[in-house]
Parts: structure tokens; sequence; C-alpha cells
């Protein structure tokens, strides 16, 4: 029995090990977490027709991208987006070396999500929030009940191998607490970590953080003794920071952004806002710094052209649009006399 | 006179004080410029009046360009009469060449509180941008900055394409150090770094900000006029 469990961990810690210590090792290389498929489409207004959702989950595996949230487990009353989980599912091209995850929140999800074996997720992620009336607000339960949900989740989930990965929301600020202090999010990263999850992505759900609060949140977690490779960095760009503040968590060692292709997904928080960085800018700032990606940008730009035409929006990612103009010959830096 | 000493002083310390940061507002200008519409005046000079009211303390409000070349800028002394002057506050226009400067002085106080010229670090962009090399502008921008000087007003410059470049590509800080030398050696009190097509990104801003400052150069000769392009 004893030897079972050991053998059982070891299998564990291996799958981890060769999924991500080839990346992780390497200081210079930045994982990108797609999670426009889900985080991007759930807040998108049109429902989105399966078919297209596989295409373009199709269209975003030909990138390089090596992490896709694909769909999300959860009510179709309460996100009809995401109602088709079952058939994106059986629906996308596996393609070796991609991880595809979904969120599975409560025990139905991963059971669900467990039943589909093969047709099912390479990993599944939870969620809770730094602010307790957001998460009262968000999942209907206190961040401690939660807590309690993504544990039974998570042991499930070990059981059958499927790594975890946490997130937390409003790790700056939240639409009804207003700031949250860093001291507010480090017991509840440190509560995933324990509980098995592998990564934990802050996010700054309403994009309120500048640089500045994100060193301070980056800070206050690193004094903790939590290492930079179990965090990730999920920033909205509704007040134009997420690129500063991508910068800046760089700068404090995060290799792991997560992003969403085309910008896609607006703000629920500040209607008419944008939401999700685009990844497309993402990899533009990436590929400046000198950090590889392994993604081609011009691939991501397609397939987040394909994903805006069928919403019928514009294209929320400045470097796709650049680059598109530029294509077309109608350049939006055309020289004009005097352009300073 | 007490008042403009004291006011020389506030300034001083206000570009002193490694806390506060001065905006340059250029909407007016290089904003409306480029919208495809054009601007009714009296909207400019709505625009440009609630500007006053925000807190801003320098605002570049036109340009004394030929209205062949910039529609937008056609109306520039119509725009001058008509806003309301907010004590403290720097109105600004570009002057490209004497032409411009003239008219500037001969408005006089309808005119502007300071003026600006622009150079390019690309020799492509340059003669595509004002039609001559980087050097005639220089020369040109030399009469001006002599003008404004006698008429005691203060010259702004500028420099585009101080990290890229759309027809040489990437433009290395070697390129710009030398025109951000010059344009001071001119006369003017600050040179604007102006990424004009927004393809820099941090490690480009440092890489020549670095060359220049280690070019002796102070940070406080200098500004940074980032487009957003590319995010």
């Amino acid at each position: 029995m004893c030897s079972r469990i050991i053998l059982r961990r070891m299998i564990q810690y291996n799958i981890l090990s060769r999924k991500y210590n080839s990346t992780l090792s390497n200081d210079n290389f930045v994982r990108i977490f797609e999670v426009g498929p889900r985080d991007g489409l759930q807040n998108e207004k049109i429902q989105v027709p399966t078919s297209i959702k596989i295409e373009f989950i199709n269209r975003l595996s030909q990138t390089g991208l090596k992490y896709i949230e694909v769909t999300s487990f959860v009510s179709p009353k309460w996100v009809p987006q995401m109602s088709d989980h079952v058939e994106v599912l059986a629906g996308i091209d596996r393609i070796p070396g991609i991880c595809y995850s979904a969120l599975t929140p409560n025990v139905q999800g991963i059971n669900k999500v467990v039943s589909l074996g093969k047709k099912g997720v390479d990993e599944v992620a939870i969620f809770s929030a730094a602010s307790e009336t957001f998460s009262k607000k968000n999942i209907n339960c206190s961040i401690e009940t939660s807590l309690q949900r993504f544990n039974d989740v998570v042991k499930i989930a070990r059981e059958k191998d499927l790594p975890v990965r946490g997130y937390v929301s409003c790790v700056v600020g939240c639409p009804y607490e207003g700031k949250i202090k860093p001291s507010q999010v480090v017991p509840i990263i440190k509560k995933l970590l324990d509980m098995g999850c592998y990564e934990i992505s802050l996010g700054d759900t309403i994009g309120v953080g500048t640089p500045k609060s994100i060193y301070d949140l980056l800070k206050e977690i690193q004094s903790n003794d939590i290492p930079s490779n179990k965090l990730a960095i999920h920033c909205h760009d509704t007040y134009g920071q997420a690129i500063a503040n991508i910068t800046q968590a760089l700068d404090m060692g995060i290799r792991c952004i997560d992003s969403s292709v085309a910008g896609l997904g607006g703000c629920p928080y500040a209607k008419g806002a944008t939401g999700n960085v685009a990844t497309e800018d993402v990899i533009y700032l990436l590929d400046g710094l000198g950090y590889e990606t392994g993604v081609d940008l011009n691939r991501l730009i397609d397939a987040g052209q394909f994903i805006t035409e069928a919403l019928k929006r514009e294209n929320g990612s400045k470097v796709a649009r650049a680059l598109l103009c530029k294509q077309q010959g109608e350049t939006k830096t055309t020289v004009k006399s005097n352009q300073t | 006179m007490l008042f403009r000493i004291i006011q020389n002083c506030f300034t001083f310390t206000i570009r002193r004080s490694s806390n506060f940061v001065r905006i340059f507002e250029v909407g007016p200008r290089d904003g409306l410029q480029n919208e495809k519409i054009q601007v009714p005046t009296s909207i400019k000079i709505e625009f440009i009046n609630r500007l006053s009211q925000t807190g801003l303390k320098y605002i570049e409000v036109t340009s004394f360009v030929s209205p062949k070349w910039i529609p937008q800028m056609s109306d520039h002394v119509e725009v001058l009469a008509g806003i309301d002057r907010i004590p403290d506050i720097c109105y600004s226009a570009l002057t490209p060449n004497v032409q411009g400067i003239n008219k500037v002085v001969s408005l006089g106080k309808k005119g502007v509180d300071e003026v600006a010229i622009f150079s390019a670090a690309s020799e492509t962009f340059s003669k595509k941008n004002i039609n001559c090399s980087i050097e005639t502008s220089l020369q040109r921008f030399n009469d001006v900055v002599k003008i404004a000087h006698e008429k005691n007003l203060s010259v702004r410059g500028s420099i585009s394409c101080t990290v890229g470049c759309p027809y040489e590509g990437k433009i290395k800080p070697s390129q710009v150090v030398p025109l951000v030398e010059k344009l001071l050696d001119m006369g003017c009190y600050e040179v604007a770094l102006a990424d004009t097509i927004g393809v820099g990104t941090p490690k480009s801003i440092y890489e020549l900000v670095k060359e220049i400052q280690s070019n002796d150069i102070p940070s406080n000769k200098l500004a940074i006029h980032c487009h957003d392009t590319y995010g």
C-alpha cells in the first residue's frame, strides 16, 4: 500500500518534471498560458458556435503555444458560453506536447472531466479570490468554503494524475472592496500550493494594477519564500497597464504569463472596457526583451483574426492591428509631414 | 520681474524633483494632426480650454506649417486667438522653419510661450517627412532658434524615429546621440525622444537612454514621446 502511494507520487512528480522542468530551467524562456478560448470567449457577448470554437482552438494549436485553456466545466445556467465543453473537447485536434486545460470549480466539474477519459483535458484549474466579497459575488461562497471545495477537486484530480493549476482573482484590486493588500493574497497562495496546485496564476482581474502594485505584491510573496517558478501573472488591460505590469513581473522572475489572443474578453465590471491582455502584444514585448516563447506571431495573429471575424468585433491586439494594417499597405504610421 | 524670478525657481524646483513628472500634452497638435476629420476651430479651442483646466502645464496647441501639407493645422492663428490663456500654462507650437517662427513672433501676445523644432534620427524619414536631409534641417532649425531666442521664446527639440524607422528599420542609439547634442548646443532646453512608430520595447528604450546618458547628457534635458502602436 505504502509502496503504491510512493510509486504514484513518483510518477506524478515525474510527469510534472518532464512537462515543466525543461522549460522552467531556462531563465530566458517564458511560458504563455493562452486563455482566449475560455476566459476570453466567456466574456464575449455573442454565443460562439461549437464548430468555431473548435477551429479557433485548432488554429491556436498551430502557433507554438503549449498551454491552452479550452473550456470550463461550469453550469450552463451561469456561463452559457461554456455549455458545450464536452463537444469542444471531443472535436479539437490533440497535438502532442500541448497541454489542454479546463476550469473545474467543483466536484461535479472534475468528475465530468474524469468521465471523459482521453476526451477530457491534460490539466484542470481552480480559482479563488483575494477578496471575500468578490468570492461571494463570483462563485457564491466565501473564500474558506471555496478552498474546501477545491481541496475535494484537487484530491480527485491527483488520483487521476491530473495536474491542478490555481488562480487567485483580484490580487491587487477588487471591484467591491477596492485596494487589496499583498498580505491578503499570500495565505491563499500558500493554501493552494499546499493543496497540490503546481502553479498559482495571480489575476489582476479588473486591471487596476500598476508596476508598483505588482512589485509590492510579488515582493511580499517572495519574502514568504514562495518561489517564482510556482507563479504566473494574469494581467487585465482595462486601464492600459498590462504590458507595463507584465514587464515588472518579468523583472522579478515570473516566467509564465496568461494572455488572450486578440485581447478577447472584456471586463464585466467596467462594461465596454477592455479585459485580457492580448497574447500578440505580450509576444511582441517578449521578443523585444530577448525572451524565447516558441510562439509564431504570424500564426497567432491568424488565429486572432479568425475569432474576431467570427465574433464580428475589432481585434483587441494593437500588434495584430498594426501588422495587419502594414500588410494591407494602410500603415497607421503613415508618414505625414511634420510627424513627431 | 520678481514674479518671473519666483516662477523660474518654481519651474526649476519642479524639474529637479525626481518625484514629479511633467506631462507635455500633444493632443491638440500631434493628436489632431493624425485624425481624419477636419476639426472645426471652435472645437479645437474648446478642447484646449478644457485641457487647460486639468492641471496640465504644457500644451502643444498647433503648428505653423503650410496648410497645403497639414490642413488640420491651417487655423493656427485663429486657435491661438481664441483659446483662454491660463497663467502658468505654457502654450507651444511647432515652428519647423523661419516663416513659421516669424509668424509666431508677429502675433505677439496672441502667439505662444515656446516653440518646437523636430529632427529625425533617420535620413530617409527626414527626407520623406520634411523634404530635406537631417543636416539641412538642423541648419534651418538653427535659424529658427536664433529668432526665437531674440524674442525670449524657449525652444524644445524633438527627434523622430529614435528606436525604429518605417523605412530604415532599427535605429541605433549611436545615430541619435549626435542629434541630441546638436539640438541642445543649438539652444533647445529639452529634447523629446520619439518612438514615432511605436516599435520600441523597454529594452530598446533602456539602450537608447543609457547611450545618451553615457554621453553625459543629463535626464532633465530629455523627454520621452512613445507611441502605443504595438501596445
